[in-house]
């Protein structure tokens, strides 16, 4: 076994997060899909850093962990917002663009 | 039990790059975990159930990256993702509903189908890729750089400060402008909905917007009783219905008893309808 296997799991979880991305219609399951890609990002970030002997994928993986917790608060500010105004947190109401 | 402990603390506590048993038997056990765990939050029809796998998702993460040597953010992964961000998601569940479960009804037709279609053809050409070219690759491994009188967290410590230092930088500006549009995003919409103040309330009851133009009469205070299941009573001495309240399903049994008070005895006029009073004043007359 090499390190790549964890990669090919990083691949798996990554592809699942974008399935529930295209198949869920809750807006909150849809951002928790969001975050479960940005974790198997990392997850391959770490197992780069580890193959290469540098420490940089792992600062570059605090970093994205940065940027999901600021990511995670506004988004989650917007689907409240939305479901203030449409009493809905489904994807498929928020559709006042539409026409 | 004890050489299995044996053989994942040799796993965890390996310095080179190549992978370990005991780094093996860990990896198989949270792998499969970890990917049950994204299975079943794409697959509960209930919200919570989503975020509970997901959950346990990132806590098998959190343990990979620390049998990765990269024990900082392991501990990192577990206190910001599984303790903050997944329970921010909890929080903001129970704000908009526990029971907004997911419509069924599909809007695009065939978009699921094509979604695990898209989602299989992405594993195979990913785990293809990946497996091709790096299946011999040899990992260096981080023990040179996690070396101990430095260690993991002082490593990651001295490239941030150094060699990232402008990026750092930037995320302050970025979590401070987070705060704020949370902050925004919050309080905007309920500026919205500005208060009805006493003198457009009295206006709009005066113009009948509201059914009646008085409040509804308050509950009856004797010297023999102060609930306010005690009904006020009209001048005649019946029941004000309006002063029960809805909430209080007891009609009050006991009614005050009252002396038949007559207005007209004050002026000394004899009223007309108490007969006997009046005869009673005039007998002591005579």
């Amino acid at each position: 076994m090499t390190p790549t296997y964890y990669l090919l799991l990083s691949a798996m979880l990554f592809s699942i997060g974008a399935v529930g991305v295209l198949v869920r219609r809750n807006a909150i399951v849809v951002f928790m899909c969001v975050e479960l890609m940005l974790n198997a990002v990392n997850l391959t970030l770490v197992t780069f850093a580890r193959i290469n002997g540098q420490l940089d994928g792992q600062v570059m993986a605090f970093f994205v962990m940065v940027v999901a917790a600021a990511e995670v608060v506004v988004g989650l500010a917007i689907i409240m917002s939305i479901f203030r105004t449409r009493r809905s947190s489904s994807v498929d109401d928020a559709n006042l663009l539409k026409y | 039990m004890s050489p299995l402990v044996t053989l994942l603390a040799q796993g965890v506590a390996e310095t080179g790059g190549p992978v370990g048993l005991g780094e093996e038997i860990a990896f198989w056990v949270l792998g499969v975990v970890a990917l049950s765990g994204a299975l079943g939050m794409v697959f509960a029809r209930n919200a919570v159930h989503s975020a509970l796998f997901l959950v346990m998702t990132m806590l098998c993460l959190g343990a990979l990256y620390m049998v990765q040597q990269a024990p900082f953010l392991g501990f990192v992964q577990i206190i910001v993702y599984t303790g903050a961000v997944m329970m921010l998601f909890l929080f903001v569940l129970m704000l908009v509903g526990r029971d907004s479960s997911d419509s069924v009804v599909e809007v695009l037709r065939g978009q699921r189908l094509a979604g695990a279609i898209f989602g299989l053809a992405f594993v195979v050409l990913l785990v293809g890729a990946l497996a091709n070219s790096l299946a011999s690759v040899q990992a260096v491994g981080l023990g040179v750089a996690n070396a101990p009188p430095i260690g993991n967290v002082g490593g990651i410590g001295r490239l941030v400060f150094t060699q990232y230092l402008f990026p750092f930088e930037l995320t302050s500006a970025l979590l401070i402008t987070a705060a704020l549009g949370a902050m925004l995003l919050a309080f905007s919409q309920s500026r919205n909905a500005a208060k009805k103040g006493q003198r457009a309330t009295v206006e709009a009851r005066l113009r009948g917007e509201h059914d009646r133009i008085s409040p509804l009469p308050g509950p009856g205070v004797f010297a023999t009783a102060n609930s306010v299941a005690t009904p006020a009573l009209l001048p005649d001495g019946s029941i004000a219905p309006e002063s029960l309240s809805a909430l209080i399903e007891s009609a009050p049994a006991d009614e005050p008893e009252l002396p038949s008070v007559d207005a007209h005895a004050l002026t000394g006029a004899p009223a007309a309808g108490a007969d006997t009073d009046s005869e009673l004043t005039e007998e002591t007359r005579r």
